[in-house]
């Protein structure tokens, strides 16, 4: 517990480096944690060969939220959609290098959700996308 | 008569655990769950242990001992309130439910399209959803009570608003974020004035001061057993009888039924009318003891208590700098302190506590509307109960040091 807040958390919330919003971009999806409110937009600029060249998280929440964010999106930059599908709760859990807690893990979990439903079009960010 | 603190923590069994090793629990949260007194705890336990058997049909000795035992709870906790009868305490599972037969039963019963309810913006969404539902349904209208920067409502803004000629007004007696007492009798007494009908949200006034729910002249009075020392899954209704026995029944089912045919029933006497099927039986017995555990303590001591303590409180916390409190003075409040503290998000204030094991809860409470009102998606909130003490808000001071530490 006492790693949760390591430094690379506090430093990716404090000092993200993919704050923002892309304008043009080809997939953009938001939503909630509705038991904390944290919010997340993603924004993606993805190339003809399928593979992300650009993108930004927007939004706010706690420290592993907003860190968790910025983490996965500093990781599929040059990546192809084909792999960010593959992606789950176990690929967040390795960028943040932390144990977590059922009701946390919703926090770090929050922002792979809303990029996989962009990814794949769908309306709504679920659970099932990241299990 | 002032509290002795000492010997009230001893009654609660789980203040003394650990939350890991040499970490002693603080319990800053009661107003999500008061914890639970030996005495509740067992009250239960003895029911299952030697009474345990189906309430109201039954002739055997246990059936009997059990019935007695569910409705002696009711007659207490009518007691407690002051409700002229027990018939008018009806058991529901918890505040939300007691809202929600009021919204299902009589608001149904008794408000068409474009009908005016008055709610306040300071609501919990048990006392929100239901009429938004209604609204969908029925088409009535809402409007809400404005609540002022310091966190009171803004009784001109009732005052206009009753003049739309509302149906039902129904509001929060003590607000569960900013801990706000509102003048409940005065906003009876107003809508009474133009024959509105008044349901009052009691689940965090109930636990923490003296209600006479007929002094007050409510008409609907809603409250839980688990914010006030007795167990979750089971909570109360008062009603007036001349609105109580005009209602259609609630849930459909056993013992809510005084004769059923294949085709029709007749519905039961109060209260039993609105008790359909198996209750909380064991729940129900617990709150009984609840009451009389509270009722022992003293309802004005118990609020004195902590009175003293949130002002002692609410002064340590407005020394540290970046944090902000919301709601009331101490005057006007209950054990409630809501804060935010600057560029840290309540989430994590609450984590890092919780390494000292110091127990508080951070979000939206259920209450986004307010929320938004004052820009802020989330706060953190420590409340305190008759077994805080002021050596607890100096855990507490010192841990959101520490919280300012790590972000530092």
């Amino acid at each position: 517990m006492d790693d949760l807040y390591r430094e690379v958390i506090i430093e990716h919330y404090k000092n993200p480096g993919y704050r923002g919003k892309l304008d043009p971009h080809d997939i953009s999806f938001a939503d909630n944690n509705p038991l904390c409110g944290d919010h997340i937009q993603i924004d993606l600029r993805v190339g003809t060969d399928g593979v992300v060249t650009d993108a930004r998280f927007d939004g706010h929440g706690c420290a592993i939220s907003q860190a968790s964010a910025d983490l996965l999106i500093e990781s599929i930059i040059g990546k192809p959609l084909e792999e960010i599908k593959k992606l789950n709760k176990e690929s967040i859990l390795e960028l943040l290098g932390i144990e977590l807690g059922p009701v946390r893990l919703k926090c770090a979990l929050l922002s792979l959700k809303v990029l996989k439903a962009g990814v794949y079009g769908l309306g709504e960010a679920s659970d099932e996308l990241v299990e | 008569m002032k509290l002795n603190v000492t010997e009230i923590r001893k009654d609660f069994p789980i203040l003394e655990r650990e939350t890991r090793s040499g970490v002693r629990l603080t319990y800053l949260d009661s107003t999500a769950t008061s914890q639970k007194p030996l005495s509740v705890i067992q009250a239960m336990d003895d029911f299952y242990r030697r009474s345990n058997a189906n309430i109201h049909r039954g002739v055997h000795t246990l059936a009997e001992e059990s019935t007695a035992l569910y409705e002696s709870a009711r007659d207490r906790i009518a007691k407690f309130i002051n409700a002229g009868s027990a018939r008018q305490i009806i058991y529901t599972r918890n505040t939300t439910e007691s809202i929600n037969l009021v919204a299902y039963s009589w608001a149904r019963a008794n408000l068409k399209q474009g009908d005016l309810v008055i709610l306040t913006e300071m609501e919990h969404h048990s006392n929100l959803v239901p009429w938004h539902m209604l609204q969908a349904e029925r088409g009535i209208e809402l409007d809400f009570i404005t609540v002022t920067e310091d966190g009171v409502l803004d009784l001109e803004v009732y005052k206009s608003l009753l003049s739309r000629r509302p149906k039902l007004v129904s509001f929060t007696h003590m607000s569960n974020v900013l801990g706000t007492v509102n003048p409940a009798a005065e906003m009876i007494k107003l809508a009474h004035e133009v024959d509105a009908i008044v349901l009052v949200d009691g689940a965090q006034s109930v636990p923490h001061l003296k209600v006479d729910v007929q002094a007050l002249d409510a008409d609907f009075y809603a409250f839980s057993a688990h914010k006030m020392c007795g167990p979750t899954g089971i909570g109360a209704l008062y009603g007036k009888i001349e609105l109580l026995e005009a209602m259609p029944p609630f849930l459909g089912g056993g013992d809510m039924i005084k004769e059923v045919k294949l085709r029709s029933f007749r519905a039961n006497t109060l209260p039993h009318k609105f008790e359909a099927g198996t209750p909380a039986i064991a729940e129900a017995i617990g709150f009984g003891a609840a009451v009389d555990y509270l009722t022992k303590i003293g309802m004005e001591n118990i609020s004195a208590h902590e009175h003293e303590i949130t002002e002692y409180a609410l002064e340590r916390l407005e020394e540290i700098p970046g944090l902000k409190l919301f709601g009331p003075s101490a005057d006007k409040k209950g054990g409630v302190a809501a804060f935010t503290l600057d560029g840290i998000h309540p989430h994590d204030v609450a984590q890092i506590l919780d390494q000292d094991g110091i127990a508080i809860r951070a979000g939206h409470h259920c209450a986004q509307p307010l929320h938004e009102k004052f820009g802020i998606p989330a706060t953190s909130r420590a409340s305190f109960y008759m077994y805080n003490t002021k050596e607890e808000v100096d855990l507490l001071v010192n841990g959101i040091y520490k919280v300012k530490e790590t972000f530092k």
